[in-house]
């Protein structure tokens, strides 16, 4: 059986670990390092570093940040924000990453996709997508930290993601994002249901009950939480908690 | 003082390997494609991620494939983790039919999904590593872990050995049970990744360090 995964996400900006709301208004929480070896610690499954300005800039700059935390944390690292090229990718798995999380170069050119997981393989490619609900009852996909629309289909472009060679998606709710109020599920069992890749839900968690909810309805593989633990609402070990006392497997 | 070496043909992520064994206590480590390092070596790491026909063809086109046939035929201590682990054996059915190293008798097959509620590939989780019986792991890279110790698994194929007493530990996914770690002489193969499996993986990096130093003082 699986065990679900409890990964920290990490947002950075100017070194610093940054949280917002809606992926906006951020405020700093911390030291990106500091924070990695504390989950670390304290039991964390994963941890996934995004440069939340990468964007704006066209490049990744938390190759410093990825080297120091590779000394101290023995747990998968997937890097995001500003991916856009072969190189990039190199970088980051030089500097100690074990993924990448590609979100605006894979929606301008999917083939990128593709290119990707050959050249690094499948396993090393996490499609990360930002979905926000349509008035019609769907979700459309964002990009540039949730400020863009694409006018894509969430559903669609996942489906079209893991067909192109996806290893995995990092489903991030931009309404739920940083409001501690839950996950948003119909989203997350929309996307886990279409999908045979792992699903990584993120956004919304505020409590544990909202992350055993999300895993009892829907597939959903991995759960990456940010405010919950930043705020020190929750710590891993309670987390863990929790889900096994609901028969929810995980590593303890 | 031993030197490991972590064999560089530029698949898969090194740095972390480097950092684990450094972490524990390891004090000559070097990543290095030179024949003569490699096999003056007293423990070598190949790593690997990505496609089997794709890390044979890297290691080929630097000879490397017999440096390390080489290198294990003088008994030292190796140690394959994940596609590095999957390339020591016969075969890969992985793309048609691909040469291994052929350290180890035996081939990579795809994994089978046999419980529908689990059917997602590639198997990325942690999962627990199962002793095939008491003291199996004594004196070995497992040597103090608890039966059932948590690992991190990312892959598609594992390997089918062909001699059940090259069976280290199984694993279990989806109703089906594979090879997870494989022990031939002092070949060592891991189809997690020690590196990245948090305190129980770097008891396996604490583990293969004193192999290597036991191996280099003749015990």
């Amino acid at each position: 059986m699986k065990k679900i995964r409890i990964i920290s996400r990490i947002d950075v900006k100017n070194d610093f670990v940054i949280k917002g709301i809606h992926l906006e208004g951020l405020r700093k929480v911390g030291k990106p390092n500091d924070m990695a070896v504390k989950y670390y610690e304290s039991g964390i499954d994963e941890i996934i570093f995004m440069d939340a300005v990468a964007a704006y800039y066209d490049r990744n700059s938390l190759s410093h940040i990825i080297e120091d935390a590779c000394k101290d944390v023995f747990v998968p690292i997937t890097v995001g924000g500003g991916i856009r090229t072969i190189e990039d990718i190199q970088n980051a798995l030089n500097a100690g990453a074990d993924k990448v999380a590609i979100n605006t170069q894979a929606i301008r050119d999917p083939e990128f996709i593709t290119t990707a997981s050959k050249v690094f393989g499948s396993q090393c490619i996490v499609i990360s997508i930002d979905a926000k609900k349509t008035a019609t009852g769907g979700w459309e996909v964002y990009y540039d930290n949730g400020r863009e629309p694409t006018g894509m289909d969430v559903i669609e472009w996942a489906k079209k993601a893991e067909s192109l060679g996806a290893g995995e998606v990092l489903l991030t709710s931009i309404d739920a994002e940083g409001t501690k109020k839950g996950f948003d599920l119909a989203l997350n069992d929309a996307v886990t249901k279409v999908l045979s890749i792992p699903v990584i839900s993120s956004g919304g968690a505020g409590n544990a009950e909202h992350i055993s909810e999300l895993l009892q309805k829907s597939d959903a593989d991995a759960v990456a939480l940010a405010s919950v633990l930043h705020y020190d609402l929750l710590n891993v070990g309670e987390v863990k908690a929790d889900l096994e006392s609901k028969n929810i497997k995980v590593r303890v | 003082m031993s030197q490991v070496t972590i064999v560089d043909y530029g698949v898969g992520n090194v740095r972390s390997i480097i950092n684990a064994l450094e972490k524990v206590g390891a004090t000559s480590v070097v990543v290095s494609n030179d024949k003569e390092t490699i096999l003056n070596s007293d423990g070598v790491v190949l790593p690997g991620v990505g496609a089997f026909s794709h890390g044979m063809a890297k290691l080929k086109e630097n000879g490397l494939d017999a440096v390390i046939k080489d290198y294990a035929g003088m008994n030292k201590p190796l140690l394959g983790i994940c596609l590095g682990m999957q390339m020591l054996f016969s075969e890969s059915e992985e793309f048609g039919l691909t040469l291994g190293l052929d350290l180890i008798e035996g081939k990579i097959q795809k994994l089978k999904t046999l419980n529908p509620g689990y059917e997602k590939l590639p198997h990325v989780s942690w999962n627990e590593i199962a002793q095939p019986d008491a003291q199996a792991w004594d004196n070995t890279i497992l040597d103090g872990l608890n039966d059932k110790a948590n690992m991190y698994f990312v892959h598609t194929f594992a390997a089918s050995p062909l001699h059940e007493e090259h069976i280290l530990s199984t694993t279990e996914y989806s109703d089906y049970v594979f090879c997870s770690t494989v022990k031939k002489g002092n070949i060592y193969g891991c189809q997690f990744h020690p590196e990245k499996s948090a305190v129980e993986g770097l008891s396996i990096m604490k583990n293969f360090v004193k192999i290597c130093e036991e191996s280099k003082n003749g015990k």
